[in-house]
């Protein structure tokens, strides 16, 4: 027996509806036959068993569940995969390339901005969508970024250190980046 | 005993006192650490659970012939499957793991079911014919005792009526109070979730999250009627605690449906299940009468605690406990009369949760100090100055202060912390932020100051220990330890105490298992720090000497005269220099249980050295309020600790903040709505706890180090106390803003616009 929450094979029983969706996550591009009601999340954690994104509440509440949708931070707990057909999926196994982690990774990782770590994917996405559109964000502005996404561990100082960390080591990146372009 | 011998020291992996990153940080942070929800097995089942509808009802009959003939069905299991022990609990065996003809609350389990599908758990779950006779439930904690019992053991759960000193003493000065406390969620944000495997000798596995292994593994094995042995717990990824983890939630039941079905069953709360499926902090109310001389000597207290317990017993017995034995708070105070009850009613039951029992009681003695210092005329902080405990010092339970006890630091020190707080000038920070209509104009600020304190370790007598096992082979040291991660930090500090007793860069630490090694005791009332930190020190040190007199007899050196060092073994006198790799390519190993100070049990009157040690904290809270729409800003948070020795002083930090969160959502925002014994608001839609906006930067004023006697490099437990104070100063804070007496938390908007009484 299939799982509903996988992928749901095309030989399955002529009353289950089927939808054929191409998404791209993580830069690999998948073809997927999936019911209409699959949610996103339970697409990327059980059918692509990319289990970096948590689900804690199951109501857009909490934020551990977020992934980027085309770079836009979404809850993907009360998305629907069919939802995200022919769009851009990064979730937290996206963040880091095969050797080093990414500047949020470090960042989160040196300042201290985990404990638990459930919430820990969730926030980096949303941090990484703000990063991407303000390199130089106050204190301030990471913390509405972050609204959305509940720690109940840290009480959010030190994700906000990490936040502002891992600014300043994108924007290093960056730099360098464009000396050796230059 | 720590070796302080000078050897020149070129290592760079972080010891004690430095802050070490988490040795997890980099698998949380890659996405690749597996939380208990993550696990997955190819056989697998899935199970769930069906829960009653009603706080209290008769069960009539239960039908399950349509559950079981839903498409995928495996299993579904009653009240009478149960094959060992039909109650589980904490301190007393008073929970049925499935309930039988009587259900005590909304949300006990009924069912489970075991399917191949989540879909057909759903379907099978709804089909699933209960007949219940309901009866009224019994939710009034302050008459629940001259009802008719709900449960064989009574409907009163423990009363300590501790009375300490002369009992005719009457205080120039008398300021009474009424006080209530809602009941909090522990709100973590992992929801329950495991995996049981059968295995084919009849034993059993069970991956799970949880704060107590060992605890956990009695209770399953009773219930399955297996031997202990036979039940093996491995630490599932555990996506937070703070007290909710300490009872069973599905472990029973996950390996019920496993042996059942002979294949591995997996479960995963959803949110609202986990409202249902944990234990929560006791809903408290409580009197309090103090007495002091003119000048502002404390010479009375007298209080009446009621605590609700819910339907069954959990941890209210310690809960109950605590709340009297610190109900004055950290002051002297010699003569009191204190009645604490924790009473069974058909609530949601109640057990641990950070802090538990001196949350509730800080909120309201705070709140008397408060009032004393007006009714005497005299400035709070000096008035909380003059009566702080000292070493040496009685507390209420006649127990002298032996160790540490740096009250009047702590409070000096956050008091005099100069504020940073400005005033807010954006609309956007003012309260309400978006949805405000205040202007700054009608916004009013208070300032005030909070106390609290509180036991660490187990009390009362309680046989407590954590065992630990190290061996050091080629080099890299590998600690064994039963201690549950939680997202405390224990595997950070392990790592670091043990390259600080053998001087080793590498340090493995092997899963938490029962399989491999005796009880850690549990993850709660700022423990395993000490106590399995301890064990691991100890295992270290046994490590080193017998290691030292290995290569002492080896080498024909003397003993005295060699260290660890960077990965090396050298003589101080000089002359000898071995790998450590080399000297350890046989293995050395040890195997230590540890033990604290011994505790006795109180006596009639609550009398006795029932505590091993004390943590204390302030918190001084400012706070911006909309009177018009009752709406209330935290601007910023102030706070000092007494923390003993700091071992690793970014994860310190991180405790204090974290834990000042969740006490400002007490005092605030977060309340489990149960109206008639049923929960109204189980979602993060419903009951809210702070983000980043609603929580200040914690601006940490002072680290008070005091080595304290036993301790491992004399560190205390650090974990609980920043929720203990926070609460109590942010509701004083809005007292002082507002000028109302605020005898409830969290403080609603209502309690501000319409305060009864008050209008």
């Amino acid at each position: 027996m299939t799982s509903l929450f996988e992928v749901v094979s095309t030989e399955s029983s002529v009353d289950t509806p089927i939808r054929r969706i191409t998404v791209t996550v993580n830069g690999k591009q998948h073809t997927l036959d999936v019911e209409p009601r699959l949610l996103l999340a339970h697409l990327i954690r059980q059918g692509l068993e990319l289990t970096g994104t948590h689900t804690g509440c199951d109501t857009t509440s909490c934020g551990a569940c977020t992934v980027l949708i085309d770079g836009v931070p979404v809850k993907s707990c009360t998305m629907l995969a069919v939802q995200a057909d022919g769009h851009d999926v990064t979730t937290v196994e996206g963040l880091a390339s095969a050797s080093e982690l990414d500047p949020i990774q470090e960042g989160f990782r040196d300042e201290h901005g985990l404990q638990c770590g459930f919430c820990t994917p969730g926030m980096m996405l949303t941090a990484k969508a703000l990063l991407d559109e303000n390199p130089n964000p106050t204190e301030d502005e990471v913390r509405w970024a972050l609204s959305g996404n509940l720690c109940r561990c840290t009480g959010y100082q030190n994700i906000v250190k990490s936040v502002l960390l891992a600014a300043e080591g994108l924007r290093a990146k960056d730099d360098v980046e464009e000396d050796e372009a230059s | 005993m720590t070796d302080t011998r000078v050897a020149a020291r070129t290592g760079t992996a972080p010891r004690i006192g430095e802050s070490a990153r988490r040795p997890d940080g980099a698998p949380k942070t890659s996405g690749s650490f597996a939380f208990s929800s993550d696990l997955w097995h190819d056989r697998m089942l899935w199970g769930g659970t069906l829960r009653s509808p009603h706080p209290s009802a008769r069960i009539r009959s239960i039908q399950i012939g349509a559950a079981v003939a839903v498409t995928g069905v495996h299993a579904v299991l009653l009240h009478d499957d149960v094959p060992g022990q039909k109650e589980f609990g904490l301190e007393h065996r008073d929970q049925p793991v499935l309930a039988g003809d009587i259900v005590r609350y909304e949300g006990e389990p009924v069912a489970i079911v075991a399917a191949d599908h989540p879909e057909a758990v759903r379907m099978a779950l709804e089909a699933i014919v209960v007949d219940y006779e309901v009866l009224a439930p019994a939710v009034d904690p302050m008459t629940v005792e001259e009802v008719e019992p709900i449960h064989p053991d009574g409907n009163l759960i423990r009363r300590i009526h501790l009375r300490h000193g002369d009992q005719d003493v009457v205080g120039d000065v008398q300021v009474e109070g009424t006080y209530e406390v809602a009941m909090q969620d522990q709100a973590f944000l992992g929801p329950e979730s495991g995996m049981a495997v059968p295995a084919d000798d009849g034993s059993i596995d069970l991956y799970v999250a949880t704060q107590w292994l060992h605890s956990d593994r009695d209770q399953v094995a009773d219930c399955l009627g297996l031997e202990p042995g036979s039940v093996r717990l491995t630490l599932a990824g555990v996506g937070g605690a703070f007290g909710a983890r300490e009872d069973l939630s599905l472990h029973v039941h996950l390996c019920m449906l496993a042996q059942h079905t002979d294949r591995p069953v997996k479960m995963v709360y959803s949110r609202e299940e986990s409202f249902h499926g944990h234990v929560h902090r006791h809903p408290a109310q409580m009197w309090y009468r103090h007495h002091a001389t003119s000048d502002g000597t404390l010479v009375r207290v007298e209080a009446r605690l009621v605590l609700d317990g819910g339907a069954y017993a959990s941890s209210s017995s310690a809960v109950i406990a605590n709340a009297t034995c610190f109900a004055a708070g950290p002051y002297r105070v010699p003569s009191a009369d204190i009645d604490g009850a924790v009473v069974r009613t058909n609530n949601p039951p109640c057990g641990a949760m950070r802090g538990f029992g001196a949350v509730q009681t800080c909120y309201a003695h705070e709140a008397q100090m408060d009032k004393l210092a007006e009714a005497l005329g005299m400035n709070p902080i000096e008035l909380r100055l003059h009566n702080a405990l000292e070493p040496g010092d009685e507390l209420l339970t006649g127990q002298t202060i032996t160790g540490t006890a740096p009250v009047a630091e702590v409070i000096r020190s956050c008091a005099e912390h100069p504020s940073a707080a400005a005033i807010a000038l954006d609309p956007m920070e003012l309260p309400g932020g978006a949805g405000r209509t205040a202007g700054p104009e009608d916004v009013v600020r208070g300032e005030a100051f909070a106390l609290g304190f509180k036991n660490l370790l187990f009390s009362e007598g309680f046989d407590d220990s954590s065992e630990a096992a190290c061996r050091l082979e080629g080099g890299v040291a590998t600690i064994t330890s039963a201690c549950a991660e939680v997202g405390q930090g224990f595997v950070t500090v392990a790592q670091q105490i043990t390259r600080e007793v053998l001087g080793v860069e590498e340090v493995v630490m092997a899963p938490a298992t029962t399989a491999t090694v005796g009880s850690a005791g549990s993850t709660s009332a700022s423990r395993q720090t000490w106590m399995s930190g301890g064990a691991v020190k100890e295992a270290c040190e046994k490590v080193r000497v017998q290691l030292l007199e290995r290569v002492a007899a080896q080498q024909g050196a003397d003993v005295s005269d060699l260290v660890l060092v960077d990965g090396r073994i050298v003589s101080l006198a000089g002359g000898l220099d071995i790998d450590l790799a080399e000297a350890t390519a046989e293995p050395v190993e040890a195997d230590v249980v540890f033990r604290h100070a011994q505790t006795w049990p109180l006596d009639d009157d609550g009398q006795g050295n029932a505590h091993v040690s004390f943590a204390f904290s302030a918190h001084r809270a400012i706070v911006d309020v909309d009177t018009g729409l009752g709406l209330v800003k935290v601007v910023e948070l102030t706070t000092s600790q007494d923390v003993g020795r700091i071992l690793n002083p970014m994860q310190v930090v991180g405790q204090l903040e974290g834990g000042a969160a969740q006490g400002v959502g007490l005092a605030v925002m977060e309340e489990v709505l149960v109206v008639d014994g049923r929960i109204r608001n189980a979602s993060f839609t419903d009951y809210l706890v702070p983000t980043a906006l609603d929580m200040p930067p914690v601006e940490i004023a002072a680290l008070i180090e005091q080595a304290e006697p036993g301790a491992p490099f004399g560190a205390k437990g650090i974990g609980e106390p920043p929720s203990i104070s926070s609460t109590a100063a942010v509701a004083a804070a809005i007292r002082v803003a507002t000028g109302l007496d605020l005898p409830r938390v969290p403080v609603r908007p209502t309690d501000i616009v319409f305060p009864e009484g008050e209008a």
